[in-house]
């Protein structure tokens, strides 16, 4: 994994390499500045998200087998829903920089995202799904 | 003429400012994820809408799905966002080597996934799936089959960067090509997120 | 720095056929294949081909749309002339179920729809002082490919005989009568693919038009400076970003269904047609409002004009048509009240569809108070406008009607729906968009059309109209079903149906005297030895006048900075010591007259041609053999690949900006000096938006 290292500084434009040592859990300070414009979340930074999301999918697969035990399916498909989101958000706000990123980017996927969401489960209840 | 030319000097400084202060193909890519939102949420819903719609000896989806192998390719495709999270921060430090191997990386988890889709596809055929069988195959294949064609969209969109970069065309100043490919990926790898937990896991 | 690109000094292309050629230097030839050079100039009939340009885009949109207009109102008048008397026998049953099913299809999607693109693509970068568009050559692929799934779709007339392939179960193609059980012939094939080709070319103009307006904005010209009709049509293209993805759903699963014999819609496998019903109006009602609002922006152009005075309450009309571009996702369901879907529904979208009124509703007010007291000149455009906003509201009253549940189903599928609907779309759009052909013609040709030609056909057309739709309010309350071939003379519905025959052939008398007037126009204007119409024919307010007539091909000589709403107006206008409005400058004083000549524009480009090319063989394939789909597809990835690799400029025009920027956006569209010396290559335009608007068909 050496490339998760910090980078080296070969490009004139770039930013002050921030070591790893220093890195905080926390987003804001696992955030360097590049060109004074938007901030670049470090390789280690990623590296958390991507653990995090492992563990969630292990924990996800594990409600499918273990069915936790005494849980009703509607409380199943709650913690499942809350899991997806999770992760949804994990990957969207760090591996896609919106977290990072011009707000009006985060504005258009969100509406995009609650629309679709609104809109089809709007059509689902006039079917009477649920 | 002259004046003419004295102004444009004057705002020679705005010519290459945008509105936003973005680009105009991240914003493009934006919007057009806002936009596959509802492609996918149709698909998905029409998934719920008709995977129970079978017969009572129908073959539905209890019958054929394998979560331990599915899980194992979900887990694929999630590894690859970290992948190519990893390709965006080597371009942008100017490491075009590294770049080089976490695109390849990328696509080549990519194509794991893929892969274990066509097995899987080929296995539920197999037990007796097909995508006119029932309403739980046809709606199955369709929604998965679609998230796969983007998938293996994204894997050529990923050897051609990668190709590109060989040839020399894939410098620092592009990182942003990478970026915005790099969403692309990212979003199918979400809409990945959403199918697993939908179809594969809820309680059937 | 890309080895796509090669220099080479090839000094007889400089400046010769096109005045507004590179500054000196070499001019590039880019060879992306390495086998063909790049599209060159801006005349003769193949630089319309490749043509980038948003405005030549715009006027090929506006003529496809006119003769698909001509196509749709033939079709029209078959439907009418088989409904003239009781008994009708013109074309047989089977036969009209296609006529009627094409002429809505055609109307909808292939007339108003890139009816307004034309104005979209011609307008809207001009309104909001830019150059072009973000992407000139994804503009040039939407045309091509919305023309691509036109041709396809009109295409099903005749292949394999007359109306014998032509879809044939109602615009809206409800399931189960679009499954092969029922339409057995490849018709709604042809729907189905044809409009998810023509899906793509919206989605790809719906997303580099937003990017235009969010991101080519002139400086100074923020969002609440920009005209009413940016507005509009930034707002439409939101409502076609997002409703489009749900109709290509419903589209592709139906082609599934048909060519592959899925079960989405096969009732014997369990599916619920009801299914199709909503994913189509999750669309189509959104879709009417795509339909709708560039016109109404049209209108809050036109009125302004000529009633000398700013637009009544600009910040109330942009609020209204963002409400109606939000709560139109909310009021689908008013399609289907007697679909059985249980009073709850029913009663809840009865009541949004109730509150959308409002919107609608200030709009027209707020065109009411802009008149009140306004020195008011009657042009053709502004009868036009006057025109839809008197029709809009008959349409939009009966429209209050259906929202009432129990009055709506009394009234659905009869003729009172078919009334309704056209009040709104003809009376409302169709005239709203005309009078926009009669505002900017100046603009676009340089010269005007004849005012009185226009009047009268602008009467005629109204007439015509008034007395074809108007007493299909009558036969509808009459009980007179909607799609029906024949009726029995004692049904009582021959009076009305003969008036309203008689009106539909005034209408086509109207139209045919607009296509007169722009051939008489033409004539007398060439004959007059082409006098120049000067930029500001009518006094109006938006930056489009602010250039010179017929627009130059790099829009405006300088950089424009607005610094308020109506900023041109407010350039020609200022106030005297008593306070009293005078006019400060003449037009031709302030606009430029575009004679710069050193503005590097994007070049032309053959790959959108044959991308667009490339996915309608795609779709003839998936209709008729796949081997030609993969021809397409090879066309298709081809131009992919060739377009990627081609830099999106001319890669050595003069830069003015050093090293340093590491985006191409096309801002580089705005005019450099020629003594820059700084220049780095353009590097090739991401792969990304292209591929993917591909993929998601």
């Amino acid at each position: 994994m050496s490339t998760v290292n910090p980078p080296q500084t070969d490009t004139p434009n770039m930013s002050t390499p921030v070591q790893p040592a220093a890195e905080a859990a926390t987003s804001a300070t696992g955030v360097t500045e590049a060109n004074g414009s938007h901030a670049h979340p470090t390789d280690w930074l990623y590296v958390k998200v991507a653990i995090a999301l492992a563990l969630l999918t292990a924990f996800e697969v594990f409600t499918y087998f273990e069915s936790v035990h005494g849980w009703s399916d509607t409380a199943l498909i709650v913690m499942l829903v809350a899991m997806m989101v999770l992760k949804f958000f994990l990957v969207v706000a760090f591996f896609m920089h919106l977290k990072f990123d011009a707000p009006i980017f985060w504005r258009l996927f969100v509406f995009g995202v609650v629309l679709a969401m609104v809109i089809y489960m709007l059509m689902l209840t006039a079917f009477r799904y649920w | 003429m002259a004046d003419v030319l004295m102004s444009e000097a004057q705002t020679t400084d705005e010519a290459h400012h945008s509105s936003t202060g973005l680009s105009n193909e991240k914003l493009a890519m934006w919007v057009f994820l806002g936009s596959e939102c509802l492609l996918f949420g149709g698909l998905i819903s029409t998934y719920m809408f008709n995977k129970d719609r079978i017969g009572p000896d129908d073959i539905g989806p209890s019958d054929v799905f394998d979560i331990p192998f599915t899980s194992v390719s979900s887990f694929v495709l999630l590894m690859s966002s970290l992948t190519m999270v990893f390709a965006v921060s080597a371009i942008t430090r100017g490491d075009l080597r590294s770049n080089r191997i976490w695109l390849a990386t990328t696509a080549a988890l990519g194509a794991v996934f893929v892969a274990g889709q066509v097995y899987e596809f080929t296995a539920f055929y197999s037990e007796g799936l097909g995508f006119t069988t029932n309403l739980f195959g046809s709606a199955f294949y369709a929604l998965t089959g679609f998230h796969g064609a983007h998938v293996t969209i994204g894997i050529i969109m990923l050897m051609s960067l990668y190709v590109m970069s060989l040839r020399g065309n894939l410098t620092s100043e592009r990182a942003e090509t990478v970026e915005i490919i790099g969403l692309y990926w990212h979003f199918v790898d979400v809409v990945w997120i959403v199918i697993f937990t939908i179809v594969y896991l809820f309680p059937q | 720095m890309s080895i796509t690109q090669r220099t080479i000094t090839d000094p007889a292309t400089i400046g010769t056929e096109d005045k507004l050629a590179l500054p000196a230097g070499p001019a590039v030839a880019t060879r992306p294949l390495g086998v063909f050079s790049r599209p060159q100039g801006s005349e003769g009939w193949t630089s319309w081909l490749f043509t980038v340009d948003h405005k030549r885009i715009g006027i090929m949109y506006g003529a496809a749309a006119l003769f698909f207009f001509l196509v749709g109102g033939a079709e029209a008048l078959f439907i009418r002339l088989q409904l003239a008397t009781p008994n009708g026998s013109v074309i047989g049953a089977g036969t009209y179920n296609g006529v009627f099913t094409i002429h809505g299809v055609t109307m909808v999607f292939l007339v108003i729809m890139p009816m307004a693109a034309a104005f979209a693509n011609y307008l809207l970068p001009l309104q909001i002082g830019a150059r072009d568009v973000a992407f000139p050559r994804l503009n040039a692929f939407s045309f091509w490919c919305f023309l691509g799934g036109g041709v396809l779709l009109t295409s099903s007339i005749f292949i394999g005989g007359w109306f014998q392939n032509v879809p044939d179960a109602g615009w809206f193609n409800y399931a189960p009568n679009s499954g092969v059980l029922f339409s057995p012939h490849k018709g709604v094939d042809f729907y189905a693919v044809g409009l998810q080709i023509t899906g793509i070319a919206s989605l790809v103009s719906a997303v580099n038009l937003i990017v235009t307006v969010l991101n080519m904005r002139a400086k100074g010209m923020s969002l609440f400076r920009m005209p009413v009709l940016t507005w509009m049509l930034l707002i439409t293209q939101f409502l076609l970003l997002f409703a489009l993805p749900v109709i290509t759903v419903a589209l592709f699963l139906l082609m599934f269904d048909r060519l592959w014999d899925a079960n989405f819609f096969n009732v014997a496998a369990g599916a619920d047609p009801l299914l199709w019903q909503h994913l189509f109006w999750i669309f189509g009602h959104p879709e009417v409002y795509i339909l709708i609002l560039p016109a109404f922006g049209i209108v809050s152009e036109i009125i302004p004009t000529f009633s000398r005075k700013p637009i009544f309450g600009y910040h109330f009309m942009v609020a209204s048509g963002i409400a109606i571009g939000f709560m139109g996702w909310g009021v689908w369901a008013h399609h289907m009240f007697t679909s059985g879907m249980g009073p709850l529904s029913v009663a809840a979208f009865s009541v949004s569809t109730m509150f959308i009124a409002v919107p609608t509703g200030v709009k027209i007010l707020n065109w009411l108070a802009t008149m009140y007291r306004g020195r008011l000149r009657f042009t053709t455009p502004m009868l036009y406008a006057v025109g839809v906003v008197s029709m809009f509201t008959i349409g939009g009253l009966s429209g209050v009607t259906h929202s009432i549940a129990p009055s709506d189903t009394q009234q659905t599928d009869t003729y009172y729906i078919v009334a309704h609907f056209h009040y709104v779309i003809f009376g409302g759009a169709l005239l709203g968009l005309f009078g926009g052909f009669y505002f900017w013609w100046p603009k676009v040709f340089g010269y005007m059309l004849n005012e009185a030609w226009g009047k009268a056909s602008f009467w005629i057309m109204l007439i015509g109209f008034n007395f074809t739709f108007g007493p299909m309010h009558i036969l509808g309350l009459q009980g007179m079903s909607r799609r029906i071939a024949t009726y029995r003379a004692d049904e009582g519905f021959a009076f009305w149906n003969m008036v309203a025959t008689i009106g539909s052939f005034v209408i086509a008398v109207g139209v045919l005297m607009f296509l007169w007037n722009v051939f008489f126009s033409t004539r007398a204007w060439r004959r007059a030895g082409k006098p120049d119409v000067g930029p500001d024919p009518w006094d109006a307010r938006g930056l489009e006048w602010m250039t010179a007539s017929p627009t130059p091909e790099h829009n405006f000589d300088t950089d424009i900075e607005v610094e308020r709403f109506d900023d041109f107006w407010h350039r020609k206008y200022g106030r005297n010591e008593q306070g009293r409005i005078v006019r400060a400058a003449k037009a031709e004083d302030i606009a430029h007259d575009g004679s710069n000549t050193n503005v590097h524009l994007p070049s032309p480009s053959y790959w959108p041609l044959v991308l667009g090319g490339g996915i309608s063989l795609v779709g003839y394939g998936l209709i008729f053999n796949l081997w030609i789909a993969a021809l397409g597809l090879v066309f298709l990835v081809g131009a992919l690949y060739g377009w990627c690799l081609e830099p999106a400029d001319d890669p050595d025009a003069v830069h003015s900006h050093g090293a340093g920027h590491d985006d191409d956006d096309h801002s580089d569209l705005h005019s450099k000096p020629v003594a820059a010396e700084a220049s780095h290559a353009e590097p090739d335009p991401d792969p990304d938006s292209q591929n993917e608007a591909v993929s998601s068909g």
